[in-house]
């Protein structure tokens, strides 16, 4: 099953890499990864969805928070979350197919972020699902490029 | 104050309570050997940095004091890798400081340089480079308590020289808090106390302690909590020592080459009390049929190892030392107003395995059994002395053989299985301990791994015993050829051999060799009379193999026995 993992890490040279090299090292797979700081100097919040049974997942946060520069390790997946990823494409839009990029572009509510005579580059926000659909409906007409951030997260403010 | 890098390591190194360095020189720590002499420290030069980082490990395992290892950049620094491997598998407490090059030529491919810190990462429980001198002290401060604290391991600092050579205001740390670093030791008391209530009522326990009951100093605790329920002992290589062999509850060693009794116990028990062990493949064998009928009590101060291999009934996170105490506390009361449920079948039970299949082997008048040169040496020194082993038969045979009394008293590469460490390790062992007895069981292949610091133990007098049971083969990958690769000897015959006898006079030591079983004994005895390293070179039967054994991935009752 897919896992999103929330990290929170100090922001040091070699954080990166002593995340990336458990997964690795140990034989997990890191599908989606993400890092940025958080409001707090010095600390920076990682996520990354990665998949597995149980046991495995809950080898995957032992050994993060084994780590010493790690701070907090959450399982969304186990709490109520939201989840969005942002996505970059650029899609061919010459003659006929523009109309009918636009009009995907409006039902996605995508944003156009650049455009020339032969293409268009989209920006869109969602969760996976959202995203894939999309990938899928574009692929008819001509995808040449996409660029994603991974699925960045957070626990919602009710939980049951 | 302002002293520069080099002065701040020293000065921090003197303040931890350091009092032996185990190095090797290079370009990038001329500037910390430059000040070495105007410290307090006790510098031992080794002949290779495996050698030196061996050697701190064997220090730290004999003492339980955090060991130290200074080597320079690039290959001093690369050399050590399999050591700190070593100590990370069997957490042992280790700092090793690195030079490496100037800060401005760091990325450059400059002459000696290496990523250190990447390379060592997977192996090390931290490692650090220090690029801002000011960062020093903390770091210093930072690497001695991870390395000591928790599960121990070790941590690596890398220190470029131009860093030793800056100037800064010295202000060593008293205490130290890392907000992403907070290793539990006291246990759940509602863990613990559903613990005591399934002791109490177990029909069939066993306990199966690891290498975290020595690391936290909880021998004793062990021993009373064995005899208060009247519980049977085996335990990991890590652990020999941690129970005295005297004791009828002691079932010895458990797994591919445990004692027939303790593997049965294990299987056969209702509960199972693991107690800073990790369920290693090579104590479970086959995972889905070890002790299927038990529940599993699992202690262990590292979360990670609990579930990791085996599904835990009781899971609790803590130091072997406080959960013992806390148990203790709960157990005493209780039984002195009730006692625990009688377990007298278990205890016949097990008593008839051990009696039904003991350790052996028959010594005849010709050939020297390699058991029974281990057997003397446990006679000899009542199995008080410091024994370190190289990896193979000669480990475990060791570990079967010799009767061990007290904790830190085994020192052996048990998770890596490092070839070459037994040497080095004791003469950490004996730096630490100049007046007792170090004894590294070897064979012929493993001693010829750090051979070269023969040179350091007759340079700092070190009277550390060698005893080479000497079979021409690399004895346990011979045994693997004979039982499950048709008897195909491919590379692990060792026919051209030194002569060792010559080898240790050649270096200073002294040399003896024994081919007749009569003379095993008193030839020991002379050799470790003698205030000088020595090697005795045993020449024992050829094709001796370590029994019992369970083969590879195969359950633990399954043993070949002879």
């Amino acid at each position: 099953m897919r896992h999103i993992l929330s990290i929170l890490v100090e922001n040091e040279p070699g954080v990166l890499a002593r995340v990336a090299g458990l997964f690795s090292g140990r034989g997990y797979n890191i599908e989606t990864l993400n890092v940025a700081p958080t409001l707090t100097e010095g600390l920076s919040m990682m996520t990354i969805t990665t998949t597995g049974d149980e046991a495995i997942i809950e080898q995957i946060v032992k050994q993060l928070r084994k780590l010493v520069t790690t701070l907090k390790v959450v399982d969304l997946t186990e709490v109520k979350s939201v989840q969005r990823e942002m996505m970059l494409l650029r899609v061919d839009a010459e003659g006929q197919k523009r109309v009918e990029v636009l009009r995907i572009v409006d039902i996605f509510r995508c944003k156009v972020v650049d455009v020339s005579p032969d293409e268009l580059v989209l920006e869109v926000t969602g969760n996976q699902e959202k995203l894939t659909a999309l990938i899928n409906l574009l692929q008819r007409i001509g995808i040449k490029e996409v660029a994603r951030t991974g699925a960045v997260a957070m626990k919602r403010g009710m939980q049951e | 104050m302002e002293l520069t890098g080099a002065q701040i390591l020293l000065e921090s190194l003197r303040r931890e309570g350091v009092e032996v360095v185990f190095g090797f020189p290079g370009g990038a720590v001329i500037d910390i050997y430059d000040q070495l002499p105007h410290y307090p420290l006790r510098h031992v030069l080794v002949r290779h940095e495996q050698g030196a980082i061996h050697a701190a490990d064997g220090y730290a395992r004999a003492t339980g004091k955090v060991g130290v290892c200074l080597v320079t950049s690039g290959p001093g620094a690369t050399n050590t890798v399999t050591g700190i491997a070593t100590a990370y598998m069997d957490s042992v407490p280790v700092v090793i400081i690195t030079g490496q090059v100037p800060t401005p030529l760091i990325g450059n491919d400059a002459f000696q340089e290496v990523d250190i810190v990447g390379i060592t990462r997977s192996c090390t429980k931290h490692n650090y480079l220090v690029k801002d001198v000011r960062d020093l002290a903390r770091v210093i401060k930072e690497a001695f308590y991870l390395a000591s604290t928790g599960r121990p391991g070790p941590v690596l600092i890398d220190l470029p020289k131009d860093v030793q050579t800056q100037l800064t205001e010295y202000k060593y740390p008293k205490t130290i808090k890392m907000r992403s670093y907070n290793p539990t030791y006291a246990p759940n008391p509602k863990q613990v106390a559903k613990v005591a209530e399934v002791l109490r009522k177990a029909k069939k326990p066993i306990i199966y302690a690891g290498g975290g009951v020595i690391a936290s100093e909880a021998s004793d605790d062990l021993a009373w909590l064995a005899r208060a329920l009247d519980i049977p002992v085996t335990a990991t290589l890590m652990a020999l020592g941690c129970f005295p062999a005297d004791d009828p509850r002691w079932l010895g060693m458990l797994g591919m080459h445990g004692t027939y009794a303790a593997n049965m116990a294990i299987s056969h028990a209702d509960l199972i009390l693991a107690i800073g062990s990790r369920f290693d493949d090579r104590v479970t064998g086959k995972i889905s049929e070890f002790a299927k009928n038990a529940k599993i009590v699992h202690i262990d101060i590292d979360p990670t190892s609990i579930q990791k291999n085996v599904a835990v009934h009781i899971p609790v996170v803590a130091d072997c030392k406080s959960f013992l105490t806390a148990l203790r506390d709960i157990l005493e009361p209780a039984l002195a107003t009730e006692p625990a449920a009688s377990h007298e079948a278990w205890t016949t039970k097990v008593s008839d395995w051990k009696a039904e299949k003991p350790l052996s082997y028959t010594q005849n008048e010709t050939t020297i059994k390699p058991q029974f040169v281990v057997e003397t040496i446990s006679k000899l020194t009542k199995g008080e002395a410091v024994i370190t082993t190289e990896v193979g038969q000669n480990q475990m045979w060791a570990a079967q053989f010799y009767a061990f009394t007290k904790p830190r008293s085994f020192i052996s590469s048990g998770g890596l299985g490092t070839m070459g460490f037994g040497f080095p390790a004791a003469i950490g062992a004996q730096m630490a301990f100049p007046d007792r007895l170090v004894i590294d069981v070897a064979g012929d292949g493993s001693i010829q791994m750090c051979i070269q610091e023969l040179a350091t133990a007759v340079c700092y007098g070190l009277p550390v015993k060698i005893v080479i049971l000497n079979n021409g083969y690399l004895g346990m990958v011979r045994q693997w050829q004979e039982l499950f690769y048709k008897k195909n000897y491919c590379a692990t015959c060792l026919d051209v051999a030194p002569d060792f006898v010559k080898l240790a006079e050649a270096y200073g030591a002294a040399g003896f060799r024994v081919t007749d079983p009569a003379k095993v004994e008193s030839t020991l005895a002379e050799a470790f009379a003698l205030p000088r390293p020595v090697i005795v070179d045993v020449v024992v039967d050829r094709e001796e193999n370590v029994a019992p054994m369970v083969p590879a991935g195969k359950s633990i009752t399954e043993m070949i026995l002879v």
